[in-house]
């Protein structure tokens, strides 16, 4: 880290010095390149002072109603790099030890360190230093008060690679508030962080781009839990504490139902509707349930009895503004392509425009989920309760697949799936699961009647 | 037998053990600690307690020997002095007492079960001890090692009847006429010059090149200095061979050649080795660092909820980081944030005259790659070190040249092991030389030392 410090501007007109009349950032702020800092008036105008570099402001060279000189130090901002000071940021390393100026053993005086020692006037103490806007200005505690502060004092910030220099009670109250004291500027002697510098930092939160802890925020907001999210919840609450679920995560090379979906779309009639994946993975559900029925089930666990059904009734788990719904395709088992991937489209609005009928909302007998374009690469779908089963669907990737020679990119999709593990066996869920992922894999085989 | 249950386990009651137990109990958790001989450990029982109560009595036996000899410039004369040496271990083993008690009392008040017997692991979690009325299986959620270290033995010298390790000079009963001490560490040198102020006389042998190898050259000399002037027999360079019984000598050799010590008794201190063996490591099957169970800075081992503290960790083997580890591994356990995070472990030798060290030597400091300035005050120069008789040594301190940042400090003096903790708290506050030249010095003490050598390296000294 270093130091670029900006220099009251000649404002023109041959002044000597300029009123500051606005700070626009304070000490700890973040500046960008460009960002106005501060406002500065001459007779005839207000001048605003921009940032040349990006960094967080160090250090103030007045207050507002201060004439500042031309050429004078107005502010220091601490950037990334050297800085257009170096002598702040790096010291010297073969730096004479001798305090007293006449040492032999001191080499000529350095003009650098002089020159950043010497502060405009009329600050005092509160300007002495860079980083004295931070330090408490106890002169008993500090042994470089002003009569030791001479300019032969030793830098002030650590190098890179340097540990933190703190005393033991700071370093435990770092350690305890979760700060990486590397991360903290020390406005003691030799850099070292002072409990004031951990406040500072604790109440600043982290600077940008560094990864210490951010100011915690201690707010608590209370909702009540009502209407379709509290009926949500009880629903979750039921499913996830009655069933024992199982998930079972598959994936399906999607490669020739996108092309059959592709040829299918353009050449539909304007009266279809659009075809999505749903339909498609409907009736093959509708194909595996044909050979496996049992999936197609609702559990009554108080009574012990399994209702299996012939009909199947898939819910759709739609996302609305509002929360989760679940509207129902009705008698799947009866739709051809078209007529589903109507009434997944119809269903759908109406779920998500609150207008779906109770009757629509209801009865399913198995349900699909699908987070759609977030669908992530794998689930574990909650039951549907009281049904016994749930297809996941996750989004659809292009992925590299072995062949058995190369590998070539594939569309590839993965189905998570749950299962009522009291009723289903993970045997059975798992030749469920693969029976879809062959029908999706050859697409024609869904239509196909045996 | 009841099997015990418990959330935290400590083995062994040295100062890290126990340290830790005190603390766990303190913060509430269910703490049980196993311990098969006095707590305490090495510390209360054979190491520094003892050791430091037999060099004080051997000191002011010295000084009453130089007051009836008429040598001292004090202008005091007495009779004759006499020594009632069991009556010396009497006392000794009166304060030993008096705090493996407060120990054990310490433990008992903060609410840790003591289980009296030798400890054995079954698996990371169960742990056999055997006790004076059977086998005791305690199972824990946390287990702290805390083992220790043992004598190193020579294996042509093997202890036992006139071969001493520390522990066995601490409990002869009678002072030897002669005592050849091999290995010129701290432990040999402290109990060396003891007895030679008891009146034995004392050879040392040791196979480097120069006595406190571990420390330099500048920081031993007054100790050398001082060995000589007890005439004690100081042999670099050699190796110790045979201990003659029946002649009462001990054999060595220096490569080229050989020569006999005089030696009634032969002690034998060439280092402490970690004690990893009799208590069932090898069914952990934990990461080793050489020798010592390896650990990281929270005195984590490599198996989970397994810890270790203390001389099993590693170097340095002092007590008090033991105590430091121990105290740490405690407010882990507890759950709250804490890593090691210290700036220095300060040495002390107890020799004459003592030795400090806190932080890095100069040498240290350069293998760092820092650039460091020293500079050293003589306690020639120091008003108090003249009125206790003892000008002999220096207080030295290394600084960071770019920052003045204290990163060592070394001295020799007598008295000057109650400044260690003083050295250890400027380097841990991030001292300067500035803040330590800018503190008012009480006058006159032996403390003003630290503040003109850091005048002195800062150029400007103002009583030398």
């Amino acid at each position: 880290m270093g130091q670029h410090v900006i220099k009251m501007p000649d404002v023109g007109e041959g002044i000597a010095e300029a009123e500051l009349v606005e700070w626009h950032v304070k000490v700890g702020d973040p500046v960008n390149e460009d960002m106005v800092l501060a406002a500065v008036m001459t007779d005839k105008a207000t001048v605003e002072i921009p940032s040349p570099v990006e960094g967080i402001v160090a250090w103030l060279g007045g207050e507002v109603g201060e004439q500042i000189s031309v050429g004078a130090p107005l502010l220091k901002i601490e950037v990334a790099g050297d800085g257009n000071t170096d002598a702040a940021a790096t010291p010297r390393p073969a730096e004479p030890l001798a305090e007293d100026e006449d040492a032999p053993a001191q080499p000529a005086a350095d003009t650098r360190e002089t020159s950043l020692k010497e502060e405009p006037d009329g600050g005092g103490e509160a300007q002495d230093a860079p980083v004295s806007a931070r330090r408490q200005p106890d002169k008993t505690t500090s042994p470089a008060g002003k009569a030791t502060r001479d300019r032969s004092l030793p830098a002030q910030t650590r190098k890179e690679g340097d540990r933190p220099l703190a005393a033991p009670a700071v370093r435990l109250r770092a350690r305890e508030a979760g700060v990486d004291l590397r991360f903290v500027r020390g406005s003691g002697p030799a850099g070292r962080i002072t409990h004031e510098d951990l406040d500072l930092h604790l109440d600043a939160g982290a600077r940008p781009g560094t990864a210490a802890a951010r100011a915690p925020d201690n707010r608590v907001t209370d909702f009540k839990v009502v209407g379709l999210r509290r009926r949500i919840a009880e629903k979750m609450q039921v499913a996830k504490s009655r069933i024992p679920h199982i998930t079972y995560v598959e994936e399906v090379e999607m490669d020739a139902l996108e092309d059959l979906r592709a040829a299918l779309n353009t050449r539909k009639r304007d009266d279809q509707t659009r075809l999505t994946l749903l339909p498609f993975l409907l009736l093959a559900m509708v194909r595996a349930i044909r050979e496996q029925p049992s999936l197609n089930a609702l559990y009554d666990d108080e009574a012990g009895i399994v209702h299996q059904h012939g009909g199947v009734h898939v819910g759709i788990a739609t996302q609305t503004r509002n929360g989760l719904v679940v509207p129902v395709v009705r008698h799947a088992e009866t739709l051809d392509l078209w007529s589903c991937a109507a009434e997944i489209a119809r269903l759908a609005e109406a779920g998500r425009n609150g207008t779906a009928t109770r009757e629509e909302l209801s009865g399913s007998t198995i349900t699909i989920t699908s987070l759609g374009a977030l669908g992530g690469i794998a689930t574990t779908p909650v039951i549907n309760h009281p049904e016994v089963a749930i297809i996941g669907v996750n989004k659809m990737q292009v992925r590299p697949v072995w062949d058995g020679a190369q590998f070539l990119p594939a569309k590839m999709m993965n189905l998570s799936s749950s299962f009522d593990h009291r009723i289903i066996d993970g045997w059975d869920a798992a030749v469920f699961v693969q029976r879809i992922k062959t029908l999706l894999e050859t697409p024609a085989s869904i239509f196909i009647e045996d | 037998m009841r099997d015990i249950k418990c959330q935290l386990l400590v083995i062994g009651a040295g100062p890290g053990g126990y340290v830790c137990a005190i603390r766990a109990g303190q913060l509430g958790i269910d703490t049980v600690i196993v311990e098969a001989e006095k707590p305490g450990g090495t510390c209360l029982n054979v190491g520094c307690i003892p050791s430091k109560a037999l060099i004080h009595a051997a000191d002011e036996f010295a000084k009453a020997s130089a007051f009836a000899g008429g040598d001292t410039p004090l202008g005091i004369q007495t009779g004759e002095a006499r020594i009632d040496y069991p009556r010396t271990l009497e006392w000794k083993d009166g304060i030993v007492h008096r705090l493996t008690n407060g120990v054990s009392g310490l433990l008992k008040k903060a609410g840790v079960k003591h289980v009296d017997g030798w400890a054995r692991f079954r698996d990371g979690k169960t742990v056999h001890v055997d006790t004076a009325t059977g086998t005791q299986t305690i199972e824990a959620e946390q287990i702290v090692i805390a083992t220790g270290s043992n004598p190193v033995e020579l294996p042509g010298l093997p202890f036992g009847g006139d071969i001493l390790s520390s522990t066995g000079a601490l409990a002869l009963t009678e002072i030897p006429k002669s005592l050849a001490v091999v290995g010129a560490g701290y432990i040999g040198l402290e109990l060396g010059t003891a007895f030679a102020k008891l009146g034995s006389q004392v050879s040392v042998l040791e196979a480097m090149d120069r006595i406190l190898p571990a420390y330099d050259e500048e920081l031993t000399r007054p100790v050398k200095k001082r060995l000589e002037a007890l005439g004690v027999t100081v042999l670099t360079g050699v190796k110790a061979e045979r201990h003659a019984k029946n002649a009462g000598t001990l054999s060595y050799t220096n490569g080229t050649q050989a020569g006999t010590v005089p030696a009634d008794a032969v002690l034998v201190t060439v280092g402490r080795a970690p004690a990893t063996e009799g208590w069932g490591l090898e069914e952990l099957d934990l990461t080793m660092d050489g020798r010592f169970i390896a650990v990281d800075d929270q005195c984590r081992t490599s198996m989970r909820g397994v810890h270790a503290v203390g001389d099993v960790t590693g170097e340095p083997m002092l007590a008090h980081r033991a105590m430091a580890q121990g105290e740490m591994v405690a407010e882990i356990i507890a759950g709250k944030r804490r890593a090691w995070d210290r700036r220095c472990v300060p040495a002390v030798c107890f020799t004459d005259p003592e030795i400090v060290s806190a932080g890095l030597s100069p040498q240290e400091a350069a293998k760092t790659g820092l650039d460091v300035r020293t500079a050293s005050f003589p306690l020639q120069a120091n008003g108090r070190a003249m009125t206790i008789e003892r000008d002999d040594g220096f207080v030295r301190i290394v600084a960071r040249a770019d920052n003045h940042l204290v990163v060592g400090v070394q001295a020799a003096g007598s008295q000057i092991s109650e400044l260690a903790s003083y050295f250890a708290h400027a380097i841990e506050m991030g001292a300067r030389l500035e803040d330590v030249a800018q503190t008012i010095h009480a006058h006159p003490t032996l403390g003003e030392s630290f503040q003109e050598a850091a005048l002195r390296t800062l150029g400007h000294a103002l009583h030398i």
